[in-house]
């Protein structure tokens, strides 16, 4: 009953990770076919063992080796990951001096503020997307403030353009960065910055030198929980990004939707996953040194 | 100073330049005060501490200790009065800039730095040549005996282990005063021991000044030239350790420092005598500094409590005085001594230690035995508060 228990967790991620790659990993193996499902061959096992035979030769990589031949989606994929990398970039500017400056109040306050970071979790993360469309567009809350204050002339365009989507993305992830970096920073032992001080070490130089490095783990978490999941992300740069800015969620989308190619759009979905393990599997690491340490 | 390593010898049988009216002392406190709110840590305090000394701040948790070594580290400003360093008032100086060094309770090594580094971090700072850094550093793991375990890690080590790079790191920058917060306060009892004389010896070696803040009486009488006992952010008594176990200036220190029977009496007419304690008329060794009349306390230690079966003591077979009948109430072993609780035929409680030296010719004093409790007139403490 005890064994039972402590296999559920395995058997979910059975169910709802496992078996899903599965599929998509075969669908990306098939053709595309005007059937329902749209591709080719079927998994059937009342064909019996020649059937299976049938199945499995039918399976190609044919699908792999157009993704390499098109530019459009080697392109999307250096697209995503660089707004990605630029995202976090600019996520741990943002969110590390406030994570820093959330530790530097009375506990009480540090309850309200690490409250209000996550506040707008509260509202759907659509609805709050769809309020950036508001304030970006052309007689939008931005411009209207920007024109106000004379910065600028002619209002600009927000909407469609990459810098929206960065907007859009750096403001839904904030709280994924803030949150890690929070829990290091509050957990830093107070008494090290005053030995780094007795040792003759000036304030600013110990940031550097002791917190810095000894948040390190935050900014590991906070980056890979944002840069994983911007890699993929779909809806941000579909309401506020142009036609020029196509991420890889967007392929996958076109491919599916638009195109029906299935397993195209499977095989795009595979490649996404195993760019993505590489920083899943340093991030592991980190948490199992972490976790040898304590 | 002495370079770290030097074998210059201290004399510290003599050493006593708090004794010297004509020297000046390294560091002076001068009527500090330090409150944080409504709470007052430390009160109008003032102190002299001398170039060499070995200097304890002994006290109960809360007494204002750590926050007078902290106000001398510079973490901590006086809300009034001044610190002088050499003469010199240091309020001015930010603690990266002060030449003390502390050595934390909790060692506050740098997790994320080996051993060298952690030693090497305060040398950097002054911006030394990389061989200098090297040099000192390597001196300072032979000084603490880790030689080769440079390239560990903090979390790697053994707690006594961590408290030697903690020391090292303190000494190597050759600080004015290195400031010690309990530094044994993790340390289990054995390696305790062993710990203060090395730290003993070492401050003889580098003729360095040491504070020490600690709440262990004991660790404070082996380690200090002086103790200054605090209570309520004052200053209750300020002596080298015999006095302060041997001449206690109050009934609070007497107590607080080791054990202590403590009777209550009035002075007799002659001076030399207290009337009507718990144990009748005590005679005392020498004239006491009150008024014939006077309330005043008898303080006398466990240790030099005797308890004999019959009579009087053997080697004062004449002498009744400072003498009582009691009966044994409990018995606590410690091995090296008993600690016997009695009650005196009038009732009073009174606690006796005897060195169990073993080889005695008669059987130990049991439980519920009557004896004879005295102690000599040169044993009784006369206290007036």
């Amino acid at each position: 009953m005890a064994k039972l228990v402590v296999r559920i967790p395995y058997l979910w991620l059975l169910a709802f990770f496992l078996v899903p790659f599965l599929i998509v990993l075969k669908i990306s193996l098939s053709q595309t076919a005007i059937a329902q499902p749209p591709y080719v061959p079927l998994f059937d096992l009342a064909a019996g063992w020649p059937g299976l035979r049938n199945f499995f030769s039918a399976l190609s990589l044919d699908n792999y080796v157009f993704l390499g031949s098109d530019p459009l989606y080697f392109l999307s994929y250096v697209k995503s990951l660089e707004i990605a990398a630029f995202s976090t970039v600019m996520l741990l500017l943002i969110g590390y001096p406030i994570a820093y400056a959330i530790t530097r109040v009375p506990r009480r306050v540090q309850a309200v503020l690490v409250l209000l970071v996550i506040l707008p979790f509260w509202t759907s993360f659509l609805i709050r997307i769809y309020a950036w469309m508001n304030i970006l567009q052309h007689d939008g809350p931005l411009n209207q403030l920007l024109l106000a204050l004379h910065i600028v002339r002619e209002p600009p365009a927000w909407l469609s353009t990459t810098t929206a989507v960065y907007i859009g993305i750096v403001y839904s992830y904030l709280p994924f960065m803030v949150l890690p970096l929070y829990a290091t920073l509050e957990k830093l032992d107070e008494t090290l910055l005053e030995a780094a001080a007795d040792l003759g070490c000036p304030r600013w130089k110990t940031f550097w030198l002791v917190t810095l490095p000894l948040s390190a783990p935050g900014v590991l978490a906070g980056a890979l929980l944002c840069f994983i999941p911007i890699v993929g992300e779909f809806v941000i740069p579909d309401l506020l990004g142009g036609s020029r800015t196509s991420m890889i969620g967007q392929t996958i989308w076109t491919e599916f939707f638009a195109n029906k190619d299935w397993p195209t759009a499977s095989a795009v979905a595979v490649v996404l996953v195993c760019l993505l393990v590489t920083p899943i599997v340093v991030f592991q690491y980190q948490a199992m040194r972490e976790a040898e340490r304590a | 100073m002495p370079p770290a390593g030097s074998n210059r010898g201290f004399a510290k049988r003599g050493f006593a330049p708090w004794a010297d009216p004509g020297l000046a002392p390294l560091l002076r406190i001068e009527g500090v005060s330090k409150r944080f709110g409504d709470f007052t840590a430390v009160d109008r305090l003032s102190l002299d501490i001398y170039q060499s000394e070995f200097f304890a701040l002994l006290g109960p948790s809360g007494c204002g200790k750590t926050t007078l070594l902290r106000l001398i580290a510079g973490f901590e400003r006086p809300s009034s009065g001044r610190i002088l360093l050499d003469g010199v008032d240091v309020a001015p100086v930010p603690p990266h800039r002060r030449p003390v060094n502390m050595m934390f309770q909790s060692y506050a090594l740098f997790p994320h730095l080996n051993v060298s580094a952690n030693i090497a971090f305060g040398l950097k700072q002054e911006g030394l040549p990389k061989r200098e850094i090297a040099e000192r550093v390597a001196a300072m793991l032979a000084l603490v005996k880790l030689e080769n375990f440079g390239h560990r890690k903090p979390h790697q080590l053994s707690g006594g282990q961590r408290q030697r790079v903690a020391l090292a790191r303190s000494l190597v920058k050759r600080p004015r005063i290195l400031l010690l917060d309990e530094p044994m306060a993790a340390l289990d009892k054995k390696l305790r021991g062993e710990t203060q004389f090395e730290l003993m010896e070492l401050q003889r070696r580098l003729g360095l000044t040491f504070i020490i803040v600690t709440h262990d009486q004991s660790e404070a009488m082996t380690l200090a030239d002086r103790i200054a006992v605090m209570d309520g952010g004052n200053l209750v008594q300020v002596a080298p350790p015999a006095e302060i176990y041997e001449e206690p200036n109050s009934r609070w220190i007497a107590d607080f420092v080791g054990e202590v029977n403590l009777f209550e009496g009035t002075v007799g007419a002659d001076g030399l005598c207290v009337e009507g304690t718990a144990l009748g008329r005590l005679r005392v060794a020498a004239k006491i500094d009150a008024e014939p009349g006077a309330t005043v306390w008898v303080a006398v230690r466990p240790e030099k409590m005797r308890m004999t079966r019959n009579g009087p003591p053997p080697d004062r077979p004449t002498d009744m005085e400072n003498t009582a009948p009691a009966t044994v109430a409990d018995i606590g072993y410690l091995g090296d001594l008993s600690i016997y609780r009695l009650r005196t035929d009038s009732g009073a409680p009174v606690q006796a230690a005897v060195a169990n030296s073993g080889r005695s010719a008669e059987p130990a004093i049991g439980w519920d035995e009557k004896v004879r409790l005295s102690f000599p007139p040169e044993a009784a403490i006369v206290l007036r508060r």
